[in-house]
């Protein structure tokens, strides 16, 4: 029953080695969606591409199901499972500058690994920034500490705080997602008429 | 005269869909395996931690940062789920992108910017990322892809956050991009 590591059905070994192989999938999945691109990535933020969109929303929607079914046929432990744990202002603050590095950059860490893999040089110096920014973050953690765990609330899920069950919060999820879809599609047409009218004007 | 380089064929990106069915099934085998899900701001902590280790051992040892790391990661910072997930994502894009003919060393940029002006916001990105990153406990792979599929409150407010700032500026750095 998994989590396999956690119950010690592999050695911590064989975790790591096959960490690196997950590894391969993740990066392997992300360039073929075109995530070593910096310009396709700043698409869902101008309405010209939402492959972030979709990918994003239809993996975490798939990993989501997966789990709660892998739970419901008892495959998986899922109380073993780790939740990120909210710390309310640093999740919000932390999300705010992230963002910006993302407008400024065009990057995300894993993304930038990517492109920087294919070659891509601007991938490669926003890597090197991203080891400025956390070497930044370490030199003067004495001053931003309070921040970083100000507003411990445990390791909620979505669905606590709202109290409603896994599986409904996760079927809300689900309809939230399939609407994003159909907005995708529909922002891209818009964008795509636009620049079929200003290449006949 | 064709050049090869003409001929070289590009394959298309794949279905988006596609995709993201295929990322969620890597992302529940992470958590099928591992009890984890995906990372990548995780890995570059791992080797800063290291670095300033080697540079200065004594006086690292001193560093709150460090101390926190410490409690939290016993061992060698470098023997890390995240350090070799990342080395095989290097790996994986790298496989990818022979099989698809994009392996090429070029500065990506809008045509209205230099390279050079790219190249400045992209160190500028990495910095806010790599700090925000720290902050917020995990970047999009950590806090927000694999905090959504648990369902984490705090992995769905980060996402919120990150994209919600993204719309917020694109307005002002719309020149860099279209």
């Amino acid at each position: 029953m998994g989590p396999l590591s956690v119950n010690d059905i592999i050695s911590g070994d064989t975790n790591f080695l096959l960490a690196f192989f997950i590894g391969i999938g993740f990066g392997f999945v992300l360039e073929q969606a075109g995530f070593s691109s910096s310009r396709r990535l700043a698409g869902v933020f101008y309405g010209y591409d939402m492959t972030v969109l979709k990918v994003f929303f239809t993996g975490a929607v798939t990993a989501m199901l997966g789990m709660l079914f892998f739970g419901l046929f008892g495959w998986m432990d899922l109380s073993l499972i780790y939740v990120n744990p909210t710390f309310l202002t640093s999740a919000i603050f932390g999300g705010v500058i992230m963002g910006a590095g993302f407008i400024l950059g065009g990057y995300c860490p894993g993304t930038s690994f990517c492109g920087a893999a294919i070659g891509k040089v601007d991938a490669m110096l926003f890597i090197g920034g991203l080891f400025i920014g956390v070497y930044i973050w370490g030199f003067g953690f004495d001053l931003w500490k309070d921040m970083y765990v100000a507003g411990n609330m445990g390791s909620p899920k979505l669905g606590e705080w709202l109290g409603i069950s896994d599986g409904v919060m996760a079927l809300v999820i689900v309809i939230i997602a399939i609407g994003a879809f159909f907005m995708a599609e529909w922002v891209e047409s818009l964008s795509a008429k636009k620049e079929e009218s200003q290449e006949i004007n | 005269m064709e050049t090869p380089s003409v001929t070289r064929k590009v394959r298309a990106y794949m279905n988006p869909y596609v995709a993201g069915v295929l990322l969620g099934l890597v992302l529940l085998a992470a958590n099928y395996i591992s009890g984890r899900g995906l990372g990548a701001s995780g890995a570059i902590k791992s080797v800063v931690v290291t670095s300033v280790l080697a540079v200065d051992h004594d006086a690292a040892k001193t560093s709150a940062f460090i101390g926190e790391y410490e409690q939290g990661h016993a061992g060698n910072p470098m023997k890390n789920w995240l350090v070799f997930e990342m080395l095989g994502v290097i790996l994986g894009a790298f496989i990818s992108g022979i099989w698809a003919g994009r392996l090429k060393m070029k500065v990506e940029h809008s045509p209205k910017i230099t390279s050079k002006r790219r190249l400045i916001f992209a160190v500028m990105g990495g910095v806010l990322f790599g700090f925000g990153s720290q902050l917020g406990r995990g970047c999009t792979s950590g806090s927000a892809l694999s905090g959504m599929a648990v369902m984490s409150a705090g992995g769905i407010i980060t996402m919120m956050a990150i994209f919600g700032t993204g719309y917020a500026l694109a307005y002002f750095f719309r020149k860099n991009w279209i």
